[in-house]
């Protein structure tokens, strides 16, 4: 330092001048300001996801209705119950995390270790939580019929309450096979194929005068998908494309796929931040654990740790709040 | 950290935090079972009561969770307002354009939207 700048240098100017106007550490203090710039690209993402809904506001998928499924309860059609339990998993190692820190500014390293390590499990049973419901996302529940357009047709029986596609599919027979690099050209394959084609699912249609088919049209009165009467239907399948079950980043059974696009991208990037998260506390548990912290005297690095930690749990607020709630 | 023997435990501070955020988690998850419909199918400024009342429990949690958990409520007053402001000026400004920006391009798309085959 002393070689490059000629004028006398005090310490502290480093941390922010003698007046130390903004009361922090170099180290805290960017840790704030790196959460700040996080938290603007999270809102940016949120906002563009806010827009797309706007855009579509009259055909966007209803959340209640996709993200239905709790583990070993199959079949069960029960909403918000899984990712509430994931919000508190999160909330609870927002606590530990923070009574860590509160152990830490007493010099408690035995309750540090242990609160960090409740925080860690917390962690990566979200993590595992958030995997299943990507698993249940993109397998799908009843399958759905694509339009020329790329429009989403579902089926409903009469009571109005959505049908798969494999109840009433007919069982013809199917030449299609699965396209893999064993049998055909070495540099092309496919994915999986839908579990019924399109001609099945409209012969099925014919023979079960019971059912009808629902467009992604929303009632804005009553916040309902439209359903089209079983006279009307026919016009719809006759423009059917493909089979779709589950959802990708090309197809989406329950709609729009901008819809499937943006939940990928944003928990995607929220439990990329939950996984770092994790992969930083643990650091930090066995810096804890080798008594680096013990030595310097102060923990303040487990209150950084701890600042980012927060934040995760913050985003998840918001992300809770705008796709399953809103 | 110079004072670092000084601080007190908070514990019981934290406790009562998350009993707050509990219980706003609860009302949420219980409003977002029961959509009752005079809230949910009333509208007030371009989305429905339920919503509004959505959002404004998830600046409440997200106050608390900054204020206590990240000691905010510690830090100095020119750092609270550097982060605070600036998230809040920015975040506001950014979602309201974009909001807006999507509820033109519904008017303008969503008659061309074709639902009758």
């Amino acid at each position: 330092m002393e070689a490059t700048i000629a004028t006398k240098t005090n310490h502290s100017t480093w941390d922010g001048g003698k007046n130390k106007p903004l009361g922090a550490s170099y180290g805290k203090m960017m840790m704030w300001f790196f959460i700040l710039s996080d938290a603007l690209t999270f809102s940016a993402f949120l906002g563009a996801y806010g827009l797309t809904r706007f855009k579509f506001i009259e055909s966007w998928p209803i959340a209640d209705e996709v993200f239905t499924h709790v583990p070993f309860m199959h079949g069960v059609s029960a909403p918000m119950y899984y990712v509430a339990f994931m919000t508190f998993i999160l909330i609870f190692s927002s606590v530990t995390m923070v009574l860590a820190v509160d152990a830490g500014h007493q010099l408690k390293k035995n309750k540090v270790i242990f609160y960090m390590f409740l925080t860690i499990i917390g962690g990566l049973i979200f993590l595992s939580s958030q995997a299943w419901e990507w698993k249940q996302f993109i397998g799908g529940e009843y399958g759905a019929l694509q339009l020329k357009d790329g429009k989403i047709i579902q089926f409903v029986d009469k009571t109005g309450h959505q049908i798969s596609l494999e109840s009433f599919a007919a069982h013809t027979k199917t030449e299609r096979v699965r396209s893999t690099r064993s049998n055909g050209l070495w540099f092309v394959s496919e994915s999986s194929l839908p579990p019924v084609t399109v001609s099945q699912v409209v012969a099925g249609f014919k023979a079960n005068p019971d059912i009808t088919i629902r467009t992604e049209k929303l009632n804005l009165e009553t916040k309902q998908k439209t359903i089209i009467p079983r006279e009307k239907a026919m016009a719809f399948l006759n423009e059917a494309k493909a089979v779709v079950k589950g959802a990708n980043l090309k197809v989406n059974e329950y709609g729009k796929t901008a819809f499937a696009d943006f939940f990928f991208f944003i928990t995607g990037f929220h439990g990329f931040h939950v996984f770092s998260g994790v992969l930083i506390n643990i650091i930090i548990f066995f810096n804890v654990i080798i008594g680096t912290y013990e030595r310097r005297g102060h923990y303040e690095m487990v209150e950084k740790v701890g600042l980012y930690w927060h934040f995760v749990d913050l985003v998840w607020v918001f992300v809770f709040t705008f796709f399953y709630l809103i | 950290m110079a004072h670092a023997q000084e601080h007190t435990s908070h514990t019981k501070l934290i406790w009562k935090v998350f009993a707050i955020l509990s219980v706003i988690t609860i009302v949420e998850v219980f409003l977002g079972i029961e959509k009752p419909d005079f809230l949910y199918l009333t509208n007030f400024i371009g989305t429905n009561l339920l919503n509004i009342i959505f959002i404004v429990l998830t600046l409440v949690k997200a106050y608390y969770i900054t204020w206590f958990f990240m000691h905010m409520a510690d830090e100095k007053k020119n750092l609270r307002r550097a982060v605070v402001w600036t998230a809040v000026f920015l975040i506001a400004y950014l979602a309201t354009l974009l909001l807006i920006e999507g509820g033109y391009i519904h008017s303008v798309l969503g008659p061309l939207t074709k639902w009758n085959y």
